[in-house]
């Protein structure tokens, strides 16, 4: 087993290597000179020439990738041009926004996903399979972000149930203490600002959950029909068992393991999605600062910010696999 | 002695088979429907157009709600939403199809290159392969139009990346395993050039799973283009591209004072993300009875 994890790490270096050259490579192909770009149009030729001797422009590329490297593997990613904070430090306090928006709309997806996809299984063809996959077919194939403005369009705007966006109100004072608001407002044991937290969460996680919801749905369908033509199935059966025990004892345990794969894999994609619902909800993660990043053509942030979460969907992506050799017996890794 | 008539014997072709497949199940047959009828409706934008978007504007009207003269109302420039969407089906449809294409030939190109010759190639087309789906797919794209400055062109390219690297494991897969098969083998037994069967013994066969793929693609790479127009990587106002009309109004702070700008752009979206994802699912499913899911 750990031989296993080992290779996969190893496996995954070439990966990283690429992702950093290819990251690195598309930031030389923006046009303009990075140093006139941070010093601003006024600046003299001989500023310019010695901001470029600093950040190192005037050397080859390969030394310029190297060094860039070397500083990536510190966790240095630079400054803000806009704002002059480092990247890293925005994306320690960004990330567990974004975490955290991400669990609370997964946990959407799994709640509602799993049962209405056991359900559709079993009743095959009857009118709530029919309505469970139209309407999953409908979430994937929807912008997100559209669903998220009408979300607080009608929730927010007109009956007023909920907040338009942010995580806490203006009322709420929560001194954070791991970034975590859920944890945090708990550790305080301040439970008015857990509600306001909770209150806060509800519409982009329902938003950003839409397409893991529907795939999930979809996924524990077919895996739940797959397992339900097997002959152990047909034997739990003929030997008179009650059909309840035959579906959640017998049928769920084995229909659960592709399922628990792509509620891995999607969460990778979360990470991502979340660039579109957090710019809904003026959410203060990850990806309304790239999109802020992108407005404002603050190119370091939008590197640090792409090269840092395509390394979390990596590394996400490498757990999941991981994490199917504790879950399936069956299965060898040589 | 008398004999029994002989049974007509119907052959079918595999052709026909799926089609008889295909004409059978509902969804697949509402995705086709739909397919058509958004084809037509970006063809005939032109020529059936209530108002040119991109001269017919109204300030007097600006944001107003849904009336008879603008039975979707008008935007912050005072253009007739239905005009403008009907526009936007165009352009993104043309987006989508374009990149979809680029994505189609270069992917299974690279895909049959590494599938076929294997080595050296092969293994530098997985890297590749390996690296760029190990990108969450919209932040890939941001990358791409990030670097390329916002345009059309370059949403175009951005989604044409994504969509490589997924003909490439596709192609090459297929490659994989009909170039050891009995017609292959014999082509290459009697000296054919590699060429010749590459393109004339293996794209042919591996032609049906692409076409459902490419099919499928054109959906995500819609969705794609309107969430790069929607981040403003893609068109400039005014041009009418879905994605760009709803960010327009997003970012303009009037998405929710004036819903009926965001309404019809948005469902349009997901109209045509919705038909060519049944269409996709139905031409699988004729294609490969099996591969029901």
């Amino acid at each position: 087993m750990l031989r296993y994890i080992a290779k996969r790490l190893l496996d995954l270096l070439p990966v990283l290597l690429g992702i950093t050259l290819l990251v690195f490579l598309f930031l030389q192909l923006i046009p303009g000179d990075p140093a006139v770009v941070l010093l601003g149009q006024r600046a003299t030729p001989d500023q310019v020439e010695a901001l470029r001797e600093r950040l190192g422009l005037n050397q080859p590329l390969p030394v310029q990738y190297l060094a860039w490297l070397g500083r990536l593997i510190q966790f240095d990613l630079g400054r803000s041009i806009i704002s002059g904070i480092p990247i890293t430090r925005e994306i320690a306090t960004r990330f567990p926004a974004t975490f955290e928006l991400s669990l609370a709309a997964m946990m959407v997806a799994v709640v509602l996903g799993v049962p209405a996809g056991i359900i559709a299984a079993v009743r095959k063809n009857g009118w709530i399979d029919n309505i469970a996959m139209s309407t999953s077919l409908l979430g994937v194939s929807m912008p997100v972000y559209w669903l998220g403005l009408l979300l607080v369009y009608l929730f927010a705007v007109n009956l007023q149930l909920l907040p338009p966006s942010g995580r806490l109100g203006v009322a709420t004072n929560l001194q954070p203490i791991t970034g975590f608001y859920l944890l945090d407002s708990l550790l305080r044991l301040d439970f008015r600002a857990f509600g306001d937290v909770v209150a806060h969460l509800i519409l982009p996680a329902l938003t950003l959950g839409t397409i893991p919801l529907a795939i999930i749905a979809r996924i524990t369908r077919s895996a739940m029909l797959e397992v339900l033509s097997q002959d152990y199935i047909r034997t739990a059966r003929a030997k008179g068992l009650m059909e309840r025990w035959v579906i959640n004892k017998h049928a769920l345990k084995n229909a659960l393991l592709p399922v628990v794969t792509i509620v891995g894999l999607q969460f990778g994609t979360l990470l991502s999605g979340a660039i579109l619902t957090e710019t809904i909800f003026s959410w203060p993660g990850l990806g309304s600062w790239i999109y802020n990043g992108i407005l404002t053509r603050d190119y370091p942030v939008v590197q640090g910010g792409v090269v840092f979460v395509a390394i979390v969907f990596v590394l996400i992506n490498l757990l999941v696999d991981i994490s199917y050799a504790f879950l399936d017996p069956r299965i060898q890794y040589k | 002695m008398e004999t029994l008539p002989a049974r007509p014997v119907v052959r079918q072709s595999s052709f026909q088979k799926a089609r008889k497949r295909f004409l059978r199940s509902i969804s697949a047959r509402i995705g086709l429907f739909l397919t058509v009828a958004i084809v037509l409706l970006a063809i005939l934008a032109p020529v059936l157009r209530p108002f040119d978007p991109a001269t017919a504007r109204d300030f007097a009207a600006r944001l107003s709600p849904p009336s008879v003269t603008y039975p979707f109302g008008t935007d912050g420039l005072g253009r007739d939403m239905l005009s403008l969407v009907w526009y936007g089906i165009r352009i993104s449809l043309l987006v989508s199809l374009v990149s979809v294409g680029l994505g189609l030939i270069i992917g299974t190109f690279l895909g049959l290159i590494a599938g076929y010759f294997r080595g050296w190639s092969e293994r530098m087309i997985s890297w590749l392969t390996d690296i760029l789906l190990s990108f969450p797919s919209i932040l890939l794209a941001i990358a791409v139009a990030t670097v390329i400055g916002p345009s059309l062109q370059s949403v175009m390219i951005a989604v044409a990346v994504v969509q490589i690297p997924i003909f490439i494991r596709l192609t090459r897969s297929m490659v994989l395993s009909l170039r050891e098969q009995g017609f292959v083998q014999t082509a290459r037994a009697f000296g054919a050039k590699p060429e010749r069967i590459i393109f004339n013994h293996i794209l042919p066969a591996s032609l049906a799973p692409l076409v459902v793929q490419a099919t499928l693609a054109i959906g995500t790479a819609t969705l794609e283009a309107a969430g790069l127009g929607f981040l403003g990587l893609g068109a400039k106002p005014p041009t009418p591209e879905l994605g760009t009309l709803l960010s327009d109004s997003f970012t303009n702070g009037y998405a929710l004072s004036a819903p009926w700008t965001i309404i019809l752009p948005g469902l349009m979206i997901t109209l045509i993300v919705l038909a060519f994802n049944l269409l996709g699912d139905g031409l699988r499913d004729s294609i490969d009875p099996r591969a029901n899911r």
